[in-house]
């Protein structure tokens, strides 16, 4: 069997948050990923998916050593990299790459392409000036950017254009891992499906393997192999792609899927939209056993106190794992939600109640 | 007639760089009780026309005509346009935090909201309404809530509260720019679910301002697509996703994650839209047209296409030119309809 390229063993990341409360400072930690495992496999896209603050970017910064994990272990290509110093995470560094969202802020208004692309092989001491102009060069050509350009500046690209300066030079020594947080989230369909084909071609031309990070369900859908759900810092479903979404298990995913919007609207008007009531809850002070238990319609009593394992539910093969005492079954769906408008006074009556 | 009637609306800024050509001569109708979403790429100009409408751009030129419910918008006093925005046109924008005061509660702000039209109704009343409001959108403990102030609730919350502002004397017309581009998909399928209420409630019509098809499928009764400051494209949703005219239209549809089978190739627009400083002559969208000829260098008048009389295109192909972009469901979307 092969082994994978990157897998995270319990990986647990908080951080130290200071509220002002009315008589004393208190410091509370931020669970932002808790207990998270996860491996890749060489070759393959991990799609990584969830709603804002779920830990899906802290993650990110975890594999690529910006942070510091709180507790367990990054093992990549077969090294345990949880601890590398500074130094040794250089020769990891030239592996494993990140490709950003926001392709008006990761770059430096002042410099120019060339430069900014050149980058690693600065970094890394690779080639001469010369070499390393035509390595910019041609890596400009390789994802569509006119490699005249190499004197301009970030302003006189377009979105789309920023965003290949961006995979360029998270490109130039040839990763093996490519970590990509909403790389196309910033963008417009058409552009968008542009960046989304060459990110496919590039990993076909050097078998990169990537971990594609997106809050957007159907672009995540189209370019992974396996998805995984998370929830407030947990993963909560871990499928292959297409198992994903014609059986979920999570009553999270089952509800993230039917609030995604479908451009097709024989499949809009035939389908049940299932609200979810209420909001996220804060990560600072995140439920106790199953996260998800203040908003799941199918939660029960023993929900707010058993941490539910991520693990193959109802016969599952070993490669579909969900963290839920509840499960749904083959084809079984959740249950209708509370109207969103209208009873909310009885609503919060019971919230009341129960407060 | 229909509840607003724009017609060839042209906005102009002068800009450092030269004059920005922002909407282009923009015409489309609204019905009473229907949804009309706008879609088109980032500064397609789909906020400028409508902020324009209802008297909210400064310092550019408007050339047109707006006429809401009998009364002709464009050029009319600063006091006829405050009257309308908010008693009978409604608006919702993309960052709600950006339009509370933070310094107030919410109960407050919608109370004044209410009071600014109508200065019979007391303070109590007022408060009591607001309530009801928040209530009616759907924030929890809305009777407790009316004294928190904006940075006590999430984002769809004060999406939501900004509805409830909006929709707080019952206008016939509701304003809703990029309303969920901000929020989560759960938070903004709870917050289309409150728009679609009202509308069935107190059949309030609704200009949807997004760049999201998938949002437009949903919720649309009517489409304009939005090029270059244009309509491209006017059509009900199901000729729009099913029997699109125009190739801007048709590939957008194609480029979607969701109409390609998972790990193909998508069918992406080849170029980027044009400069608004200097819009090509012709049609707007020949230099990235794959079936541009000859004719494409004089601008297509909006006509109309297919065999219905609400479907027009801005395109010199012929009118009965079929296509079936959409015919076939996409797979991943039948996946979804599959799904239990
Ligand atoms: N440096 C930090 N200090 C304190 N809290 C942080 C820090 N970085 C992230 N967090 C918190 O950790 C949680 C997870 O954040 P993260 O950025 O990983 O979310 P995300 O899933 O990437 O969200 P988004 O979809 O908005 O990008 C959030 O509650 C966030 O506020
Ligand atoms: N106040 C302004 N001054 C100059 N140009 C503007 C102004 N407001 C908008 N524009 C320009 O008008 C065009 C249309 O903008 P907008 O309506 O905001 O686009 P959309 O809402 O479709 O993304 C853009 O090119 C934008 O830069
Ligand atoms: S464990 Fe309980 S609360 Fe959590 S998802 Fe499953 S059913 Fe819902
Ligand atoms: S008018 Fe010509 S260039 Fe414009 S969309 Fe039609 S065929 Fe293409
Ligand atoms: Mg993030
Ligand atoms: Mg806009």
């Amino acid at each position: 069997m092969t082994e994978p390229l990157l897998s995270l063993e319990h990986l647990t990341k908080t951080f130290p948050v200071t509220s002002a409360g009315l008589f004393r400072r208190r410091t509370d930690r931020v669970h932002a990923v808790d207990d998270v495992s996860l491996e890749v496999m060489p070759g393959e896209t991990l799609g990584l998916v969830g709603e804002t603050g779920c830990g899906k970017s802290t993650l990110a910064r975890c594999i690529t050593r910006l942070h510091d994990v709180d507790d367990g272990r990054i093992v990549f290509a077969g090294e345990d990299i949880t601890h590398h110093s500074r130094v040794r995470m250089r020769g990891v560094r030239r592996d494993v790459q990140m490709v950003f969202q926001d392709p008006y802020g990761s770059l430096n208004p002042r410099r120019r392409v060339g430069s900014i692309i050149g980058d690693p092989f600065v970094i890394h001491d690779v080639g001469t000036p010369a070499e390393r102009k035509r390595s910019v060069q041609e890596l400009m050509e390789r994802v569509g950017l006119n490699p005249e350009h190499y004197n301009r500046f970030p302003a006189e690209f377009s979105g789309g254009q920023r965003q290949r300066i961006g995979v360029a030079r998270a490109l130039a020594l040839r990763p093996r891992l490519m970590i990509c947080d909403e790389p196309v989230s910033a963008l417009d369909v058409s552009i968008q499906a542009q960046v989304l084909n060459l990110l496919l071609d590039l990993q076909d031309e050097f078998g990169l393997t990537y971990v594609f990070i997106s809050h957007d369900l159907s672009v995540v859908r189209h370019v992974s192999d396996r998805i995984a759900v998370m929830y407030l810092g947990k993963v909560v479903e871990v499928a292959p792609s297409a198992e994903l979404f014609t059986q979920p298990r999570h009553p999270y995913t089952r509800a993230l899927l039917s609030a995604l919007p479908v451009a097709d609207p024989d499949v809009s008007d035939s389908r049940r939209r299932i609200v979810l009531a209420g909001d996220l809850p804060t990560p600072t002070n995140p439920p106790a056993g199953c996260r998800f238990h203040t908003r799941c319609p199918r939660a029960r009593e023993d929900c707010a106190s058993t941490v539910p394992p991520v693990e193959p539910v109802l016969g599952d093969r070993p490669e579909h794992r969900t963290a839920c005492l509840h499960p749904l079954g083959d084809g079984e769906d959740l249950a209708a939600d509370r109207p969103a408008v209208g009873d909310s006074e009885i609503t919060a009556t019971e919230e009341e109640l129960s407060a | 007639m229909a509840l607003l009637e724009v017609r060839d609306l042209h906005v102009e800024f002068d800009t450092p760089d030269g004059v920005v050509h922002a909407v282009r001569g923009l015409s489309f109708d609204v019905e009473r009780g229907s949804t009309l979403a706008v879609v088109g790429e980032s500064g397609s100009g789909k906020s400028v026309a409508t902020q324009t409408i209802t008297g909210l751009t400064r310092g550019a030129r408007v050339t047109g005509s707006a006429v809401f419910d009998g009364t002709e918008l464009l050029g009319a006093s600063e006091e006829t346009l405050r009257a309308v925005r908010g008693a009978r046109i409604g608006m919702i924008f993309q960052d709600p935090l950006s339009s509370l005061h933070p310094y107030y509660t919410v109960g407050w702000q919608v109370a004044e909201m209410i009071r600014a039209h109508d200065r019979t109704v007391t303070r109590a009343m007022a408060r009591e309404r607001a309530a009801e409001l928040l209530s009616l959108v759907g924030i929890p403990r809305a009777r407790r809530r009316v004294d928190d102030y904006p940075h006590q609730f999430s984002g769809g919350m004060r999406q939501r509260v900004m509805i409830a502002m909006a929709v707080a004397l019952d206008p016939a017309l509701l304003i809703a720019d990029e309303p969920t581009t901000a929020l989560d998909v759960t938070v903004q399928a709870q917050v289309l679910e409150v728009m679609q209420q009202l509308q069935d409630r107190f059949g309030t019509a609704i200009v949807l301002i997004t760049h999201d098809l998938g949002v437009v499928a949903e919720m649309a009764d009517e489409v304009v697509v939005m090029y270059a400051g244009r309509a491209m494209e006017v059509a009900p949703r199901r000729e729009l996703f099913y029997h699109p005219h125009h190739p801007y239209s048709e590939g957008l549809l194609r480029s979607l994650p969701s109409r390609g089978e998972p790990g193909s190739r998508l069918v992406p627009v080849p170029g980027a839209p044009p400069s608004l400083l200097d819009p090509p002559q012709g049609c707007p969208f020949r230099p990235r047209c794959p079936h541009a000829f000859a004719d494409c260098h004089d601008q297509p008048p909006l006509r109309p296409v297919g065999g219905s009389p609400d479907h027009l295109s801005a395109c010199w192909l012929p009118p009965s030119r079929g296509t079936t972009t959409g015919e076939v469901p996409a797979p991943a979307a039948r996946e979804l309809q599959e799904a239990p």
